[in-house]
């Protein structure tokens, strides 16, 4: 056992660490450097759905009745599984609208209705309040167990530590207040508590794996000699089974519960906060939906092996299995590994206190208390109400946790922690029908919302909450057995005679059903109102619509003072100057007052304002302040209709920009290529002037130069020269191609000759150069339309290139020609180096010569582009054959339009000789 | 939905429905035997198992690049 003392010292310095990690997030925060802006953060403060109940209770439950324990957790699994859809949809429509709770999420979708807003409130409250109690319970039953002396019994009640548990209550009601409701914001965002969450998620899974891991292999010898020490017993074999105690498995149940948790782990008023009110990036959800069901994967892997360990190790039904992993370490004789233990289930316990009262704080002054203040004294106060909301939030929290406190202390001892859990679930399971039927079905009305959570609200507490009550010992259970004023039809655990399912069930199957069939049944009464058609749209097509493009449901008169008086009210006066100032920036109109009170001012204000006092009294504030026009259904649709018109404006409007970008790149690479191309020319133009000029200074400072030297010199001069014209001849000619203004003159052409011609031509220089050029052409070729001049040019060019790669004194120069079907091919192939591979895509750009700096050949780096345009232009192509290491080869394709004649034989060769 | 994200949407609903498949009557029987997996009772194994599973592939699916 552990004194009172280190119990104490030690819960209230974690406790204290809390307050510093939420205090450096915060801090951090106001810097500008968040630390919950992250996606791994997130995914851990969703893990606050694994509260004391988890801790302690998950234990408990599978060491009576095995894998039960696990349909809670595979319901978020399945829930995940749609998160990006469903979840993803939740946090758009509450970042567009500025809601910051499910009460205001319902009431805002069917028309912003004070009603809603209170029944969900109201719902919640009732439902929520016995969890924050077993949270308190699990911490005082934790305090019980680890400073009572092995072996002996538990004082009963727990009440040795109520005291404490009041502290640790008040405590953490002093906690929510300062990270919770510090300043008023109007997305409701937490950065501190969020970090601390995230910070007690760590805490809770390292502790609890800790005892796991001491429990199976510490106290026994590994997972397989557990397991195998479980199956020797009957019992225990037994609960690692489908069924137990030979009674047919109860899948029905098991269905209920993870269609429970499924819904729970998105409407519960805490997962709601940390998943949809406190995200900060949509895009987190992606990592988060897988990394959060991993969590829950880990923090039960060790469940089964603690619940085994506990029962095995225990004699039966001398220690509670909702306190195995505390009581199991203590009796092993480590003290520090139960403190750690308890301290695992406190951070779980506190996580879940600390996010539930926020959010039931901000449902309650929001929806419930806001609503009647402003009815009372509406007018007569004009004053700044910021004060006056922080107050009564503050004031909800404490109350909320004195009601827990309250309830702890008068039922806590009747009931299991998993049935007060479970209870709470299906509360909150009264909203799915509203809530996702109001996300994607626009028919739902304000009446079938009510008349749903009403009957559902009903049933869950006729069916499950009273029962519970009788059961707790408060309440005879004459009401059970016989039913209410004995009508046996009314029995609340058989309701219209339905028997054969366990009451959880049962209730859930009756509540939903009657929840759902009021929902649509009723709605289906009416055609939804204007209000309700507006907010359904905005709600169900909220992907669809971009910012600007979203239809504005308000028609009537406003003036910017009185919107801004208003906002001042609720947010304070610099925050709504702010606020104003930058909306004025947005519409690009010099200051606040400038700002023209259209219905978008209107609805701008509408919208800050629900985040501070919700959706609800938000409507009713602006109205009170604006002379509105009440719209009709066909209002609202011509509005609907004026927005989807914009909406294709705006896209006809960005896609022409998107032409406009594309166009003007290209344009601007053009002007590079431009710039490129005029560096290149100059930087080639450059070369043989410096050379030409330096020689011409050589001889221009030495008269005396000899004749031969003096010779030499000039003719350096003269080819250089020759190489400039060159150079500029081709530039031009190349300019002339490109613009299309070159002129062609088109005749025919018969290409067998043009080759031999061409051949000719370059005999001499192939002499020069020890090369020999073989002709491989076919006797005659289908004449083909085009300018001979420039086909000329074009073989020149390449043979050229190849008599200046070949090896000197052996090069060996190959042209050929292939007649196919419509097109006449032309080949040179030489047994030079070949191109290099990194070559090979450049050589047709302009001024990419082939070979290395070193030793590059004499040329303009033109000759192959021109080349290529000439062939272009012709409708044919020129390539660089693959490399075959033989040498490189160079070919064009012409297209012929005629068909290839096999050519007669014995037709006399030199018949084209005759054109010479 | 007819938006790029039309492929990732219907793929995760296509695992959801699986996932509801493996969880429930009658698939979730199949597991139910008297037999050891690596020393470790078989069902409890396949359920974590299946559970693994479905996170890899939900993981998988949300973490590949694009729409």
């Amino acid at each position: 056992m552990l004194t009172p003392a280190t119990v104490l010292a030690a819960s209230f310095a974690y406790l204290l660490l809390l307050f510093v990690v939420a205090a450096w997030a915060d801090r951090r925060a106001q810097a500008g450097r968040s630390v919950i802006g992250n996606a791994w953060v997130y995914a851990l403060s969703m893990a606050v759905y694994c509260t004391a109940w988890t801790y302690f209770g998950s234990v408990g439950r599978a060491a009576s009745g095995g894998v039960w324990f696990l349909p809670i957790y595979l319901g978020p699994m399945l829930a995940m599984l749609l998160a990006w859809m469903v979840l993803r949809k939740m946090i758009r429509i509450a970042r567009t609208y500025r809601i910051t709770s499910i009460a205001d999420f319902v009431a805002s979708r069917y028309g912003k209705s004070p009603l809603l807003a209170g029944l969900v409130t109201l719902i919640t409250v009732v439902g929520i309040v016995p969890y924050i109690a077993l949270q308190l319970k699990a911490i005082a039953s934790g305090y019980a167990v680890l400073t009572t002396p092995v072996g002996q019994p538990l004082p009963a009640g727990g009440a040795s530590w109520t005291d404490g548990t009041l502290a640790v209550a008040l405590a953490l009601a002093g906690f929510t207040m300062v990270f919770g409701t510090r300043h008023l914001d109007s997305t409701e965002r937490h950065e501190g508590m969020v970090a601390a969450i995230a910070f007690e998620s760590v805490v809770k899974l390292l502790a609890f794996l800790a005892v796991g891991i001491f429990v199976t292999w510490g106290l026994f010898g590994g997972p397989g000699d557990l397991f195998a020490r479980a199956l020797a017993v009957p019992e225990l074999a037994d609960l690692l089974r489908l069924s137990q105690q030979g009674k047919p498995f109860a899948y029905e149940q098991w269905f209920a519960l993870t269609l429970l948790s499924m819904l729970s782990v998105i409407f519960l008023p805490r997962q709601f906060q940390v998943m949809v009110v406190e995200n900060v990036d949509e895009r987190h959800l992606r990592r988060a939906a897988w990394a959060f069901p991993a969590y829950l994967l880990a923090i039960n892997l060790f469940v089964l092996p603690i619940a085994l360990g506990g029962l095995l190790y225990f004699s039966r039904g001398s220690v509670n299995a909702d306190t195995f992993v505390l009581s199991l370490p203590l009796a092993a004789g480590q003290p520090l590994l139960a403190l750690v233990a308890f301290i695992g289930g406190l951070s779980a316990a506190t996580g879940m206190v600390i996010v539930e009262a926020i959010a039931v704080s901000t449902m309650v002054c929001n929806d419930l208390v806001m609503p009647l203040l402003l009815r009372l004294r509406h007018m007569n106060r004009q004053g700044d109400l910021t004060r006056l909301l922080l107050g009564i939030r503050r004031a909800a929290i404490v109350a909320i946790l004195l009601l827990g406190y309250l309830y702890y202390h008068l039922a806590g001892e009747a009931y299991a922690l998993v049935s007060i859990g479970l209870i709470s679930f299906a509360a909150v399971a009264q909203f799915a029908p509203a809530l996702l039927g109001g996300m994607y079905w626009k028919g739902g009305t304000r009446e079938g919302a009510l008349a749903g959570l009403l009957a559902g609200f009903a049933l869950w507490i006729h069916t499950l909450m009273l029962p519970s009550i009788a059961k707790s010992g408060w309440w005879h259970t004459d009401f059970i057995e016989q039913g209410p004023f004995g009508l046996a039809l009314l029995r609340p655990e058989q309701l219209l005679g339905l028997a054969g399912l366990d009451n959880l069930t049962h209730s859930l199957f009756w509540s939903l059903l009657a929840n759902v069939g009021l929902y649509v049944g009723v709605s289906l009464l009416r055609r939804p109102s204007a209000a309700e058609t507006s907010q359904a749209l905005l709600f169900v097509d909220v992907f669809d619509r971009t910012v600007t493009a979203r239809p504005v449901f308000w028609r009537g008169r406003a003036r910017v003072d009185d919107l801004l008086a208003l906002a001042a009210r609720f947010l304070g006066a610099a925050r709504a100057q702010r606020l104003f100032d930058d909306h004025a920036r947005e519409r690009g109109v010099a200051s606040a007052a400038h700002i023209e009170p259209d219905a978008r001012l209107v609805q701008f204000v509408e919208t800050q304002l629900a985040g501070a006092i919700g959706s609800a009294s938000a409507r009713v504030m602006v109205a009170s302040v604006v002379e509105e026009e009440a719209l009709a259904l066909d209002d609202v649709l011509r509005i609907l209709d004026e927005a989807s018109q914009l909406r294709r404006y705006s896209q006809a409007l960005e896609q022409a920009t998107a032409d406009l970008r594309a166009a003007n790149e290209r344009l601007e690479s053009l002007d590079r290529l431009k710039d490129d191309f005029m560096s290149s020319v100059t930087h080639e133009l450059r070369t043989p002037l410096t050379s030409i000029r330096a020689l011409a200074e050589l001889m221009v400072d030495d008269p005396d130069m000899p004749v031969d030297q003096r010779q030499q010199f000039l003719g350096i001069v003269v080819a250089e020269t020759e190489r400039l014209t060159r150079l500029v001849n081709q530039v031009l000619d190349m300019a002339k191609i490109e613009s299309g203004h070159a002129e062609w003159h088109d005749t025919e052409v018969d290409l067998v000759v043009l080759l031999r011609q061409a051949a000719q031509t370059v005999q001499e220089l192939l002499r020069e150069r020890g090369a020999e050029l073989v002709l491989d052409l076919p006797e005659r070729a289908p004449p083909l339309m085009a300018d001979a001049d420039r086909l000329t040019q074009v073989v020149l060019n390449l043979l050229s290139n190849a008599a200046k790669f070949v090896p000197a004194g052996r090069g060996r120069i190959e042209l050929r020609l292939r007649v196919a079907p419509g097109a006449l091919t032309v080949e040179v192939q030489d047994n030079g180096p070949g191109v290099p591979a990194d070559q090979r895509a450049l050589i047709f750009e302009k001024f990419r010569q082939g070979g290395d700096a070193a030793n590059r050949p004499q040329g303009t780096g033109l000759g192959l582009p021109i080349s290529r345009q000439i062939v272009e232009h012709f409708g044919g192509r020129m390539e660089l054959r693959p490399d075959t290491g033989q040498g490189a080869c160079f070919a064009f394709t012409l297209p012929c339009p005629c068909n290839p004649e096999p050519a007669p034989a014995g037709a006399p060769t030199d018949a084209a000789g005759d054109n010479r | 939905m007819q938006r790029p994200s039309g492929l990732l949407t219907q793929r995760l609903v296509a695992l959801f429905a699986a996932a509801l498949l493996l969880f429930n009557f009658p698939l979730l029987a199949l597991w139910d035997r008297e037999a050891l997996v690596l020393g470790l009772p078989l069902f409890p194994t396949a359920l974590f198992g299946l559970w693994a599973l479905l996170i890899a592939a939900l993981a998988w699916l949300m973490e590949r690049s694009g729409d």
